[in-house]
């Protein structure tokens, strides 16, 4: 019977020394959301748990909107979703990563959790992709920063080395005119993980024209995808129907969905042209100031 | 690895237990505790009759580890009711017949309680997005979500018990 | 004796649960609460594969492993014969039974149990597991109805030839039975027609998808003796078929029924309890088994997956002068799907001259299908209802009408044979026309939807007892489970024949060997035949009661009548004596003949069917194909609503299945015949923010074979909901669904395809 040791550090060298040195398969456990599930089916079967909760940090919210904010790895989504400020600045992310699941999960899914289990369709990278979010990664090597987009590498996997662990999020300072938006499409009104996800973030001039844009979207590729035509379709254009047309196509230009039971690549391709189309709108009122510009 | 020797408070009793690192707070719950009021019904996080409260965040018991618990205050099922005081919740889930096999109740309690302890005045759409991680098969969520808005109007003190 | 025109005092009002205050605080038992001294967790081997044939099994390693104290296969079951079963809901055979709990030669689908061991701890019994080593031949499989009738489909049995066919065939085939049904000439009904409609729909395999999965624990004793405690839907109905499956004597095997955590039909048969007796008896020991989610799924049968072909001729009129069915129901590993209800349940609301319907009994290699609320009507009256709006449509009539119109009444013979006695359709059908939500105003892009459903309801075998204990409260007692709140109305029917208040009475349900023989829960039986029983055992009380009474008094028994509770002279002439409540009563038992008590086994004949109608009211997003519910009202002739609380929680609970079974809900099957969607995250059944509040209207057209008046209500509301959702997609958007789910993607890839037509017009 295979058995399974768990340690719960309180700094991050001892941390690192474990995930370093475990001789089998060592996971870390943050919320524990993904990871439990994976146990209980057999789909993953490490050797070592290290849980970083302890760890000084890992968890909260601080900064401002103009300073920018940071993250601890292992804050609860529902931890986010209860911080005016965050959200007032990036309600985005923020909406994003209240998404996942249920109430339950929120009180313990993290975002560094969503994007190191590196599902194509986990519902906060898109979102930390469009707001050009940075990790916070500490290892054998020291700390390294690292744009989140280069974190996951294929379903399931990630560019971190053994020993590594993401200790942080930074989000880069809130200039003004900018907002941002999530969202996915489910079959249900909630419970479902996205067939689609769209994340983005815009920054607009006094006249309402896209002077900075960043378009993400999940789900329809082996990783989420950083979609620079789509981006450039809003550049330099207010969100008028030739603009909206031209985010459409670019969006589902760059889909390579597969056929699953969540969708199939026809359905999944169109609806990201959908979503597009409606988080631009979203993602544009908020940077203009619309009050009550909201998802639900 | 010898077994995981853990200290919580639940239900407000300090407790001691022991556990393998792969048993759940569910399984902790329910076989090392004897506290079979949270259910499984999926141990996937999908369904929500495992959930309880631990440190005041509304959780699944199946996705946390019995190890993960060391330190922390645990609210299950059995510790809702005050002694033979009933909460409001129960009273209204009886009243209004919010129940029918039962086995999603214990779940439904605690997140309708944890709604209402983080929201007062919840409308229908919050009560129901609350708490559509709480699977029901029996009742279609109709009398639930009455029996939920009645319990917050009663907490609010705008109507009698 | 018959209450339904007294003024009642009780049934009819809405007392809390006997059972409730355990339920909210968590302390009822279900099949997985149970502890015994000295239990072992049992765990079950499953095959990995659709379709193969087991070449052997060695189960050496695991027996050596430390902490494993028994491992079975079906070696240890007796080989039985070829029987078939009177024991649960749907058609059963013994044989198959047994080969389902632990397959023989054969893996017949993913999931089929194959090996089972018995451990110190489920982690011990998990890993044992996997150290058995069994030898598959895989073959060729099939899982779709039609994919399995084909002519080089692989058989799943040597020995089943088609029933039903003329001559018998030589090759064995997975046609395991034709069924027809005819009445008039369909033929010469269509020449006749002034307009046809017809089309072809589809449903996947759904699960019941009770949130408990199926547990229990069971201990055989040296001397032969088992106990077994089970979450399931008819105790009597487990040690049924515990005792064929053992060899064991009935007497012999005590079920307990503990608090079921939903059932719906998928708990009446049993997958656990014989492979945990069989496991106890080699241990020595308690064995306690539940089964995961995954198993769940992958193991237990969900309903048939199917296709239904169906055409409808009417004259200008309205009048409907011909119809046709043709439905292929797959009925999982072993036959017995419900083609028969489907067969019958379709057109059983109309009356239409001239009906040919044809329905086939087809195996393939998913899970044994068990029953599911109103087994094979919701599949046969997706298409009916779906066909009836479109001839409305065509006819240009109202929907409603066009149902009142052909609908049938007292007097109308059904097209399988008996003829409809004291039934509400017509009543229901008006309460929908009168219903506000008929009427409400929609806003573009949406739509509205009706649908009618029909169930026949049973009675059958039933015991209940009603006893007063010393100090004059009533426990009353069920053989049935409660699945729905039947030990609150079985008291109060109980209450109401002694005159006392509902929370005087406290109903229990006890084990095989405490009570006598009752069929199981299910068919919507329990209030109709088990109140009967009740109602009966209270009568015969009351009788006893007033003798006891006349004795005290020294007057005949004639003289003594009873009300409110008490026992009164009736009359002056029959002496001033002060009233006898039950407590005195109680006090002076032993005096007047010892324990006051009574226990009755029925056979209920009479059971009232059931009519529904629903109106849903949808919201379609043309881009990306979702549906929203906006509004549904279930309108159900329940005869007399004996809690009306709980009559509304069964019309709420079945609508919103069949809104999930509508919308979202399939077994998705990958190439090689494997589940994919094991688990509730991607078999998708509704939250509680996918539906609206269901209003429930409660029709009350009394069964005069009922004391109270009532019909079974639990399944009716399950059939209507996929065409009225449906009806009111069309309704929406123009276009006809015909495939469920109509989840998203189809409903958009429906909406695509039907465009350049919509565009032209």
């Amino acid at each position: 019977m295979p058995s399974l040791n768990y340690a719960a550090p309180t700094t991050v060298d001892e941390a690192v020394k474990l995930l370093a040195g475990a001789s089998g398969l060592a996971k870390v456990l943050s919320g524990g959301t993904d990871l439990l599930v994976q146990l209980r089916s057999g789909r993953m079967r490490p050797d070592l748990i290290v849980d970083t909760k302890k760890i000084p940090g890992i968890s909260g919210v601080s900064g401002s909107a103009s300073a920018g904010f940071t993250i601890g790895a292992a804050t609860p989504g529902a931890v986010l979703e209860a911080h005016e400020a965050l959200k007032k600045a990036w309600p985005g992310v923020v909406e994003a990563m209240d998404l996942i699941g249920s109430t339950q999960i929120q009180g313990r899914a993290s975002l560094a959790g969503n994007l190191c289990n590196a599902s194509p369709a986990a519902d906060s990278v898109p979102a930390l992709f469009a707001a050009a979010a940075v990790a916070v990664i500490v290892g054998p090597n020291g700390k390294r920063e690292v744009p989140v987009e280069q974190v996951p590498t294929a379903p399931g996997r990630t560019s971190l080395a053994k020993g590594e662990f993401i200790l942080e999020f930074k989000l880069p300072p809130r200039p003004a005119h900018s907002g941002d938006a999530y969202l996915r499409f489910i079959p249900r009104t909630e419970m479902d993980i996205a067939v689609v996800g769209c994340g983005i973030n815009v920054t607009l001039d006094a006249n309402g024209t896209c002077t900075a844009a960043r378009v993400a979207v999940g789900a329809v590729a082996p990783t989420v995808l950083l979609v620079d035509a789509a981006a450039k379709a809003l550049i330099g254009h207010k969100l008028d129907d030739a603009t909206l047309k031209a985010l459409d196509a670019a969006a589902q230009a760059a889909c390579k969905p597969i056929n699953d039971k969540r969708g199939t690549i026809e359905y999944r391709t169109k609806v990201a042209g959908v979503l597009a189309r409606r988080v631009a709108a979203i993602a544009f009122d908020r940077a203009l100031g619309k009050a009550g510009a909201t998802t639900h | 690895m010898a077994k995981h020797h853990v200290s919580a408070v639940i239900n407000g009793e300090p407790t001691e237990f022991l556990c393998e690192t792969q048993q759940t707070m569910l399984d902790v719950l329910r076989d090392e505790l004897g506290l079979t009021g949270s259910k499984e019904g999926c141990a996937s996080g999908d369904c929500g009759a495992c959930s309880v409260i631990v440190d005041g965040s509304l959780v699944c018991s199946c996705l946390m580890l019995g190890c993960e618990a060391e330190g922390t205050t645990i609210t299950t099922i059995e510790g809702i009711a005050q002694g033979d005081h009933l909460h409001p919740v129960q009273q209204k889930f009886l009243e209004h017949a919010a129940l029918q096999c039962g086995f999603c109740t214990p779940g439904l309690i605690v997140a309708s309680k944890a709604l209402l302890d983080e929201n007062p005045n919840p409308t229908e759409e919050e009560a129901r997005y609350w708490l559509a991680g709480n699977l029901c098969r029996c009742t279609g969520y109709d009398k639930v979500i009455r029996a939920v808005m009645d319990a917050a109007a009663v907490m609010r003190g705008e109507k009698a018990a | 004796m018959n209450y339904i025109t007294s003024d009642l005092k009780v049934v009819g009002s809405r007392p809390i649960r006997p059972d409730g205050v355990e339920k909210v605080t968590g302390r009822a038992q279900f099949g997985a609460d149970m502890r015994m001294a000295g239990m072992l967790w049992g765990k079950v081997l499953r095959s990995p594969h659709a379709h193969a044939r087991i070449l052997s099994i060695d189960t050496s390693k695991a027996e050596k492993l430390p902490g494993v104290k028994a491992v079975v296969t079906s070696k240890d079951l007796p080989h039985i014969a070829n029987e078939e079963a009177f024991v649960g809901e749907g058609p059963m055979n013994f044989r198959d039974l047994s080969r389902n709990c632990l397959a023989w030669d054969k893996a017949l689908y993913e999931g089929h149990a194959v090996a089972a061991v018995a451990a110190t701890s489920q982690s011990i019994a998990d890993a044992a597991i996997e150290l058995i080593d069994v030898k598959y031949d895989v073959l060729p499989h099939s899982i779709d109805v039609e994919d399995a009738m084909a002519d080089d489909a692989a058989v799943l049995h040597e020995d089943l030839f088609t029933a039903g066919v003329e001559p018998k065939p030589a090759k064995p085939s997975n046609i395991a039975k034709v069924v027809t049904f005819r009445k008039g000439d369909a033929e010469a009904g269509f020449k006749d027609a002034d307009v046809v409609v017809e089309g072809r729909y589809t449903t996947k395999a759904v699960h019941q998808a009770y949130i408990e999965p199926h547990a229990c624990l069971c201990s055989y004793n040296a001397d032969g003796q088992v106990m077994i405690y089970s979450s399931s839907q008819g105790h009597f109905m487990v040690r049924a078929y515990c005792s064929k499956l053992l060899g064991i004597d009935l007497a012999n095997i005590r079920a307990v029924p503990l608090e079921i955590g939903g059932g719906f039909g998928g708990k009446t048969l049993v997958y656990l309890e014989p492979v945990a007796i069989a496991l106890s008896k080699k241990a020595g020991r308690p064995v306690k088994m539940q089964m995961t989610r995954d198993e769940v799924f992958r193991a237990s049968g969900p309903t048939s997956g199917a296709t239904v072909e169906v055409k409808l001729g009417a004259k200008k009129d309205g009048s409907i002068v011909a119809a046709k069915q043709v439905l292929k129901y797959q009925a999982g590993a072993f036959p017995g799907s419900p083609i028969g209800p489907g067969c019958m349940c379709g057109f059983a609301m109309y009356d239409i001259p001239n009906v040919d319907v044809v329905g086939y009994d087809v195996v393939s290699n998913r899970p044994k299908v068990a029953a599911y609320r109103a087994p094979g009507a919701p599949i046969s009256s997706w298409a009916v209802e779906c066909a009836m709006d479109d001839l409305a449509r065509k006819l240009g009539k109202d929907p409603i009408e066009l149902r009142e119109q052909n609908g049938a009444r007292n007097g109308t013979k059904t097209h399988y044979g008996p003829t409809h006695q004291n039934i509400g359709f017509l009543e229901t059908l008006k309460a929908a026309k009168n219903h506000p939500h008929w009427k409400a105003p929609l806003k573009p892009g949406q739509g509205r939807g009706i649908a009618c459903g029909f169930w026949f309801n049973i009675g059958g075998e039933s015991s209940a007892g009603c006893h007063i204990a010393e100090d004059g409260t009533v426990v009353a007692t069920s053989g049935n489970p409660d699945i729905g709140g039947s030990r609150a109305s079985i008291g109060m029917m109980v209450a109401e024949v002694l005159g006392v208040p509902a929370e005087r009475v406290r109903t229990i349900i006890p084990d095989t060997s405490s009570i006598g023989f009752s069929f199981l829960t299910g068919g919507s039986r329990v209030t109709f035949a088990t109140g009967m029983a009740a109602t009966q055992a209270a009568e015969r009380v009351v009788e006893d009661l007033k003798r006891r009474a006349a004795q005290i008094w020294e007057i005949p028994v004639e003289a003594v009548e009873w009300k409110d509770g008490k026992a009164y002279p009736a009359g002056s002439n029959a002496g001033a004596f002060e009233p006898l409540d039950l407590a005195t009563l109680a006090l002076k038992a032993g005096r007047t003949g010892g324990p006051i008590g009574a226990e009755v086994s029925v056979n209920a004949q009479g059971a009232g069917p059931g009519f529904g109608a629903h109106i849903c009211d949808v919201e379609v997003d043309h881009e990306t194909g979702a549906v929203k519910i906006l509004r549904y009202t279930a309108i159900q002739d329940v005869g007399k609503a004996i809690h009306p609380s709980y009559v509304e929680g069964q019309i709420q609970g079945g609508a919103t299945q069949g809104i999930g079974w509508a919308l979202n809900e399939e077994y998705i099957y990958d190439a090689k015949g494997k589940m994919d969607n094991s688990g509730f995250l991607d078999y998708r059944v509704p939250v509680a923010s996918d539906v609206p509040m269901i209003e429930a209207v409660m029709v009350e057209v009394p069964n005069p074979r009922h004391p109270f008046g009532a019909r079974g209500v639990g399944e009716v509301p399950i059939i209507p909901p996929m065409a009225a959702v449906g009806n009111a997609i069309c309704g929406a958007t123009g276009v006809r669904m015909h495939d469920l789910p109509m989840s998203p993607p189809k409903v958009r890839a429906a909406l695509d395809a039907a465009a350049p037509a919509m565009a032209a017009e």
